[in-house]
């Protein structure tokens, strides 16, 4: 059994955790089953709907298809990440003020894809935030509100 | 005053859905919690010859696996309107993915390992697995067949067209973003039990009678779940779970994977042949609707969505003589459960096409033949129940208006334009509490799930509206049946009209109250007093809630406690059990492009319009109509469950099985309302969670049909069925064409 543990360390949301890991246990499980962070969220384990979205190093991935172990020694930001001193950020305000948010299930995957996307495009197109956005499933909604959402942050003066 | 009403208040829920900080289900961890998984069969229909679980439970980890021998006998039986479905599979599976077995372990590896090592000894059987094959004579049973007489069709002789067409609707699947995950405890000589149910009550209720336990040792936990549709409405695992924690003593947790919650419920599949007679006019004069409905292995809701939908299978149009024959027909499949629209937009789908078909042949316009057919507002056209509503033929001009009707179209483009009728409840308990604490704050206890659709917004508004307080004053306790009154359920989109009424009560039942209390310490007659605005007044003073709380009880400190219901018992003989609360109206209009060469569909622009007496908070009334659009364009355009010999479904889980994404929605998508304040809920609103699907594929297919001078009648429309149709459509050209010239 014990050739199947690996020992890491990763930062998460700015806290080092050193920790051990099963080999075989994707960054999801981690995240929600050893550190508690269960705001990422488990839906299709495939990597095909976005709802456990979490920055890696600064880029988006789905953590449903990373092993824990591969992202040793690097930095983590999860939905939990975002806001500062419990206060949301602009992103998600506006998430809330645009009426993006229902059920709420794919909601942090889609503020994570949305906030990487402003990471890196401050003032995306429609058709950008649509191709950023597209790996990010929703069932509630009828995704305009959520491309309204992005566009009224990245309209602002700081894209963040 | 802050006026609530007509106001698009944030959700109530919304910065915890946002930060990550809210508890799904699957969220929750439990003190020595073990974690289960389930054991299942590669096939649809097999014979149970043993099970052997040895080898599991010696593994590492494991500390109990349960098949049905281990369970009370006879294995005891579920269902919310026949009790036939066993919490786990005896003697038989009956649809692919049925349990068998199930192994809890102290971590989630050590079960999923375990449940592979259960060896069950089995023999396939044949299936049940399509309409036809419920048909023949010579395929197994399900379960008893027991089918209607055939009723006659009175007078059809006025009609002077008689059109006849068949549309099929295939299997669906809700696909919430939040698979399912259960949770049971012991808990005080009774069980509790985490799901993300939209009824409550009624899984406390299975579960008490599958475990011969009163009600009041069965407490449910419902936390807001994440997407619901229908799928989460009636118990699914809930029962073998409890069996489950009070067998080991410990709390169990079971969450689904997204494909074994594609085999927990799906909607119902249907073939709908339609008869119609008409006059040259367009004038309705007959329909005679024959829907063979493919529900499950086990009737789950299924017979009630195919009657709901039977007895609205003629629209929301006045038709002079009508015969519907519905057959359910069990099968070896998935069980059929509610599906928002609740079997509406299956039959829809045929009856909407037909209308454009027949308009097409009659060359009457597509919107004038509806407007010819619709009630007024006070006229009766489904026999016996409430007259029309609404003034319907706005919500049909609006749209027609919206997508441009009429304007000259592209080559290659199309428009098409359908109604959505749909039923509410016909019956309905729903009981609620509003506690005035005394600081003049106010908490209201409701049986009411919020899956999405708002309900803690809208009865947080009404509260705020009714007693005068700002929404933050005011916390909506919801899904915990140890705390929260009675609620039958929360479907129909009936929760705004229905709950909201009790809450409507509730907050008049408090203000009672404190006209009684500031009578007493006034000594001024009740009569003279109001309440309004966060008030008390009297002629002489003006007094706030907690002030003249603190007057009445001094430092002994109290509350005053309001009650609210809405109570509409069964009928007795009525096909449904009463008539509607309201009708659910909406129109749906679509304008597409369509690439002949590879059958592609492009959406241009998407219009729904409904009927919604009063939008309490526009902007939710929005978010569910233009949700309801989108979920109806994946079933119009790009979703099937595809089943293979055995009955395996083929396209399990997010790879094979496509729903709408962000690059699917139409490129302009408008929504509006029609208020004209004429529903039988608060301030005169109707429901409206499901209306925005009820007539989608219809109207988008009239719109293909347009766009390439063909009709498909078999969903969904995906490219290649559409390349096929043009394909046939040049055929039939030429040969015509050379016929001509031979």
């Amino acid at each position: 059994m014990e050739s199947d543990v690996v020992a890491i360390t990763l930062t998460v949301n700015g806290l080092k955790r050193s920790m051990e890991v099963h080999a075989s246990h994707t960054l999801l499980k981690v995240l929600r089953d050893q550190l508690g962070l269960t705001g990422t969220k488990e839906c299709c384990s495939l990597g095909e709907c976005g709802a456990c979205t979490v920055l890696v190093d600064g880029r988006a991935v789905n953590s449903c298809l990373m092993l824990a172990a591969e992202a040793d020694g690097l930095q983590v930001t999860t939905i939990e990440g975002l806001s500062v001193d419990g206060r949301l950020n602009a992103l998600q305000e506006a998430f809330l003020a645009e009426g993006a948010v229902q059920c709420g299930f794919c909601i942090p995957g889609m503020v994570m894809s949305a906030q990487y996307l402003l990471n890196l495009n401050p003032h995306p197109t429609v058709e950008e935030i649509k191709e950023g956005l597209a790996g990010n499933l929703c069932r509630c909604a009828g995704y305009g509100r959520i491309i309204e959402a992005v566009r009224s942050v990245s309209s602002e003066e700081t894209g963040k | 005053m802050t006026e609530w009403i007509g106001r698009s208040a944030k959700r109530v829920g919304g910065p915890e859905r946002v930060s990550g900080s809210q508890k799904y289900v699957g969220d929750i961890r439990l003190e020595g919690m073990l974690w289960v998984k389930l054991v299942t069969l590669n096939c649809g229909h097999a014979r149970i010859l043993s099970v052997d679980a040895s080898e599991a439970q010696k593994m590492v980890g494991v500390r109990y696996v349960l098949s049905a021998r281990d369970l009370p006998q006879p294995v005891p039986r579920f269902g919310p309107t026949f009790q036939d479905r066993p919490v786990l599979a005896t003697e038989e599976t009956k649809f692919f993915g049925e349990p068998v077995a199930a192994v809890a372990a102290e971590t989630e590896d050590a079960a999923r390992e375990a449940a592979a090592r259960v060896r069950v000894e089995h023999t396939k059987l044949p299936g049940v697995y399509t309409v036809d094959e419920a048909l023949d004579p010579a395929s197994p049973l399900v379960q008893d067949p027991a089918l209607r007489p055939k009723d006659p069709l009175r007078d059809t002789s006025a009609a002077d067209a008689v059109f006849e067409n068949v549309y099929t609707f295939p299997m669906v699947t809700h696909f919430a973003i939040e698979p399912h995950a259960f949770i049971a405890a012991p808990d005080n000589g009774g069980v509790r039990v985490w799901s993300p149910i939209q009824h409550p009550f009624i899984l406390q209720r299975t579960i008490a009678d599958c475990l011969g336990l009163p009600l009041a040792k069965v407490r449910v936990i419902a936390p807001d779940s994440g997407g619901a549709f229908g799928g989460k409405g009636y118990p699914k695992f809930e029962p073998l779970l409890a069996f489950m924690a009070l067998a080991t003593g410990r709390p169990v947790r079971l969450a689904l994977t997204l494909e074994e919650t594609f085999q927990a419920g799906r909607r119902m599949a249907t073939r709908v042949r339609v008869r119609s007679g008409f006059q040259r006019d367009g004038r309705l004069v007959f329909q005679d609707i024959l829907a063979d409905c493919l529900i499950g292995a086990y009737a789950d809701i299924g017979l009630r969505v195919v009657e709901k939908a039977s007895y609205t299978a003629c629209g929301p149009y006045r038709v002079p003589n009508v015969r519907v024959h519905s057959r359910a027909f069990l099968s070896h499949t998935t069980p059929n459960t509610a599906f928002r629209g609740f079997g509406v937009p299956q039959m829809s789908w045929a009856v909407e096409s037909q209308m454009d078909e027949v308009a097409i042949a009659l060359s009457v316009d597509r919107v004038a033949i509806r407007l010819a057919n619709l009630p007024d507002r006070g006229e009766e056209f489904i026999r016996g129940d409430i007259p029309c509503d609404g003034i319907w033929r706005e919500s049909l001009q609006k749209a027609a208006s919206a997508i441009g009707w009429g304007k000259p179209l592209e080559t290659g483009h199309g428009r098409g334009i359908a109604l959505g009728l749909k039923i509410s409840a016909t019956y309905a308990a729903s009981y609620c509490i509003l506690r005035l604490h005394y600081d003049g704050s106010a908490s209201l206890l409701t049986g009411t799930s919020d899956m999405g659709q708002g309900a803690r917004t809208v009865f947080a508004q009404i509260v705020a509206q009714e007693m005068g307080l700002p929404l933050e004053q005011v916390a909506v306790v919801m899904g915990d049946t140890a705390v929260v009154p009675y609620d039958t359920s929360t479907s129909a989109s009936r929760s705004t009209v229905i709950m909201g009424s009790a809450v409507l009560r509730a907050c008049q039942d408090i203000k009672g109250q404190l006209r009684a209390l500031a009578a007493e310490l006034s000594g001024a007659s009740e009569a003279d007093i109001r309440v309004e605005n966060g008030f008390v007044r009297t002629s002489q003073a003006e007094t706030g809630f907690a002030e003249l709380l603190r007057h009445y009880f001094g430092t002994t400190r109290g509350e005053l406690i309001g009650v609210g219901s809405f109570l509409k018992r069964k009928t007795a003989g009525h096909p449904l059990a009463g008539k509607t609360i309201f009708y659910e109206l909406s129109c749906s209009a679509a304008e597409v492009a369509v690439d002949q060469e590879t059958g592609m569909i492009a959406i241009s622009r998407y219009v729904t319009v409904s009927d919604v007496g009063k939008a309490l908070n526009p902007q939710h009334v929005e978010m569910q109509d233009s949700g309801a659009a989108v979920m109806g364009l994946g079933h119009t355009l790009m979703e099937h469950i595809v089943l293979d010999k055995d009955g395996r479904i083929v396209n399990l889980g997010a790879l094979d099985y496509r729903i709408p994404t962000i690059k699917d929605i139409p490129a302009v998508m408008e929504s509006f309302v029609i208020e004209n304040g004429d529903g039988p809920g608060p301030y005169g609103a109707k429901g409206v969670g499901e209306s925005g699907l009820l007539a989608t594929a219809a109207a988008v297919g009239s719109a293909v049909r347009e766009a390439i001078g063909t009709q498909i009648r078999d969903l969904p429309l995906t490219p290649e069925r559409v390349w096929h149709a043009i394909q046939e459509r040049d055929k039939t050209r030429s040969q015509a064409e050379k016929r001509a010239h031979a």
